[in-house]
């Protein structure tokens, strides 16, 4: 049939493309090169690149007059990562404020996802999702703007409005972090919620289950793939931010901050703490890998 | 075998990343002996306000009558800090910079910009005499530099809170404060040497003579009266904005600052002041060097000129809010405003002498007392430290 079709064909017309098309149809593994090529390699160079770039940065070290960089190997930048106080203190303090960051909004995401879902009206589920994802679309510098005129005190909204604001500090800033990175664990939890099938929560509750019941033993179950992808997020964006800490977080410093406050002056040692977050999202995607939650991202 | 493929990649991917990066030392540049013809082109490393062409305020137009004049076509990049400007300056692709002290002993010490010959810049002799020759725009004997404006780190608090009027820096170095959480401090590794500033006459018996040439006793107290000073600081500030919002709206109450920032903060909020305490202070004079590899360097010495010309230096010094290097300016901006030079104290040398100007710290002692000093990378971990 094939033969057929080809003798039929005005072959001059589209010679080179035919042409082409016929060493690719015996060639799978040029055709597997162009296609994927292009996007491999932008994965290669930007993102391994990238990496390798990070990790070579870290293993150079500053010059003693600091007026440069000594790029013989060196594991100098670890060995002081390791054995300064601050460097620990200000990593665990970042790690706590991602776990703070992420239970908070797993605690929010849940009621909301949950009525979205299951609860409102097909038409007002298109609005409200809208709704949560919506905020995403203003800039994360005007948000932690806004937010440093609300929580400043005295004078801020919160406080002329409440009487109260914790002012800048570590605070306000699991606050506005909870409240930047929320919509990233909406719509995981969200989407994970209406592959609940109603019929589930009929049959518990025709069983007798209590809510509190029904949500431990069927609903849980069926979104902790989504929960945790939603923290991959939440706990990741948090690992790395330094632009609301500086805005919100009064005198405290994350990883970030640290990062930010070195790249320019010395800069291998900012690389080799900007590996600290890296190793912890590679434990931490280790870890669960199993619970089938990166199907969900 | 898709795995060794895969290896060879990613190794000739870090191949090609370490060849990328070039090694650039040696200093050894020479200054220009005469001016040839101009390139058409200048490409500038700027504080934010240092080249106005007329886009952020069309009152404010310095650059494009220096590009009719000169047919150099400005490029400026704007650096929020000194860091950056240095490592702007490590590609090698501006012709120029307007450094200021922390970052311009680096530039110097690292090979980065060349000597300046001032008998090209005409303007250089009317420029204030204090401000020449000073171990941050020179080394070894030759000019590095031309001065571009000056000023101090001034106190400042709100009198509503802050009731006795202080003059002294003890104000924001006390652990006890009456202030917690009210304090700032300058964020940057430079700001050690305010402390060092406030030791000198704090603590006699440490024996400091120059806030940017520690030996290693003396830079422990410096930084152990300011990880005190951590307990009552409620932000730092390095954006001048955010110290402008801060002091406005009453979240901060004391702590260093800016003529600029106060004038646009005082608008907003009368009851803030400033005071130069008895200590004296810390504060910038920027410096506009060329770069040892510079491309355009007629465009960028006709630049220096022009900067510094009576007229550039009344727009630049009004705008950015700054005492001007050049004197004669002072004359040019009393048509519109007749305090600005007193309030600034553009000409009050002796004021000028109290302030000790930033200058990058090094192992070789900027004021000459050995080589025992405590460099700048030290400066740079210890201030990270600071804020715990």
């Amino acid at each position: 049939m094939s033969t057929s079709t080809h003798t039929v064909l005005p072959a001059p017309s589209h010679g080179a493309g035919r042409r082409l098309s016929r060493w690719l149809h015996t060639k799978p593994r040029a055709r597997l090169v162009a296609l994927i090529g292009a996007p491999a390699a932008w994965l290669l160079v930007m993102y391994i690149g990238s990496l390798v770039a990070l990790f070579l940065n870290s293993v150079y070290r500053l010059k003693e007059d600091g007026s440069g960089i000594d790029k013989t190997f060196s594991l100098d930048n670890y060995h002081e990562l390791f054995t300064t106080q601050v460097y620990r203190d200000v990593a665990l303090r970042t790690i706590g404020i991602a776990v703070a960051v992420t239970v908070i909004d797993i605690v929010l995401a849940l009621p909301i996802a949950f009525f979205i879902a299951k609860i409102a009206s097909p038409r007002w589920r298109t609005i409200l999702v809208a709704a949560v994802l919506v905020p995403l679309w203003a800039s994360y510098l005007v948000k932690a703007f806004a937010w440093r005129a609300m929580v400043a005190s005295p004078g801020g909204v919160l406080d002329t409005t409440f009487g109260f604001s914790p002012g800048y500090g570590v605070t306000a800033l699991i606050v506005v972090l909870a409240y930047l990175w929320l919509p990233f664990m909406v719509v995981p939890v969200y989407a994970g919620l209406e592959r609940l099938p109603n019929s589930l929560l009929e049959a518990s509750s025709d069983l007798g289950a209590t809510f509190a019941h029904t949500f431990r033993r069927v609903v849980l179950p069926v979104i902790v793939p989504s929960l945790v992808a939603g923290s991959v997020f939440t706990f990741s964006l948090t690992l790395g931010d330094y632009i609301a800490v500086s805005l919100v977080g009064g005198s405290t410093q994350m990883i970030g901050s640290i990062v930010y406050q070195n790249h320019a002056s010395n800069l291998p040692l900012a690389a080799a703490y900007a590996l600290v977050p890296v190793v912890v999202m590679v434990l931490y995607l280790l870890g669960i890998r199993r619970t089938g939650a990166l199907e969900q991202l | 075998m898709k795995t060794a493929r895969l290896a060879a990649l990613a190794a000739s991917v870090a191949l090609v990343l370490a060849a990328c990066g070039s090694d650039s030392s040696g200093s050894g540049a020479t200054a220009l002996d005469k001016l040839g013809t101009a390139e058409k082109q200048l490409n500038l490393v700027v504080w934010a306000g240092y080249a106005e062409d007329g886009s952020t305020d069309p009152a404010y137009d310095w650059v494009q009558p220096f590009e009719k004049e000169t047919g150099c076509d400005v490029q400026a990049k704007t650096a929020a800090t000194s860091d950056e400007m240095f490592s702007l300056m490590q590609t090698g692709q501006y012709d120029g910079v307007s450094a200021s002290g922390d970052a311009s002993v680096r530039l110097i010490d690292a090979g980065l910009v060349a000597p300046v010959n001032t008998a090209l810049v005409p303007n250089y002799a009317d420029l204030s005499t204090f401000l020449k020759d000073q171990p941050y725009n020179s080394s070894g004997g030759k000019n590095y530099g031309i001065p571009h404006g000056w000023g101090a780190n001034y106190l400042m608090y709100n009198s509503k809170e802050v009731t006795t009027a202080p003059d002294s820096w003890g104000a924001v170095f006390d652990p006890a404060s009456p202030f917690k959480g009210k304090v700032t401090a300058y964020d940057a590794p430079i700001y050690i040497a305010d402390a060092a500033l406030y030791l000198m006459s704090a603590k006699p018996e440490l024996g400091i003579k120059d806030p940017y040439s520690l030996t290693q006793a003396q830079f422990d107290a410096a930084v152990a009266l300011l990880k005190d000073q951590h307990g009552v600081i409620g932000e730092y500030w390095n954006d001048y904005t955010k110290s402008l919002s801060a002091f406005s709206q009453g979240t901060t109450v004391i702590g260093t600052t800016w003529q600029i920032i106060y004038n646009l903060a005082v608008a907003e909020n009368p009851d803030l002041k400033t005071v130069l305490p008895k200590e004296g202070s810390t504060g910038w004079s920027d410096t506009w060097m060329i770069s040892s590899k510079a491309a355009n360097p007629n465009c960028m010495y006709l630049w220096m000129n022009y900067i510094t010309s009576a007229d550039a230096q009344a727009q630049v010094a009004t705008y950015f809010g700054e005492a001007p290097a050049n004197p004669k300016a002072c004359d040019v901006i009393a048509a519109s405003d007749a305090t600005f030079c007193d309030t600034f104290k553009a000409t009050d040398s002796a004021f000028a002498e109290a302030i000790h100007f930033w200058a990058t710290p090094r192992t070789k002692c900027l004021d000459g007392s050995g080589d025992a000093c405590v460099p700048f990378s030290e400066w740079i971990k210890a201030w990270t430290e600071i804020k715990g």
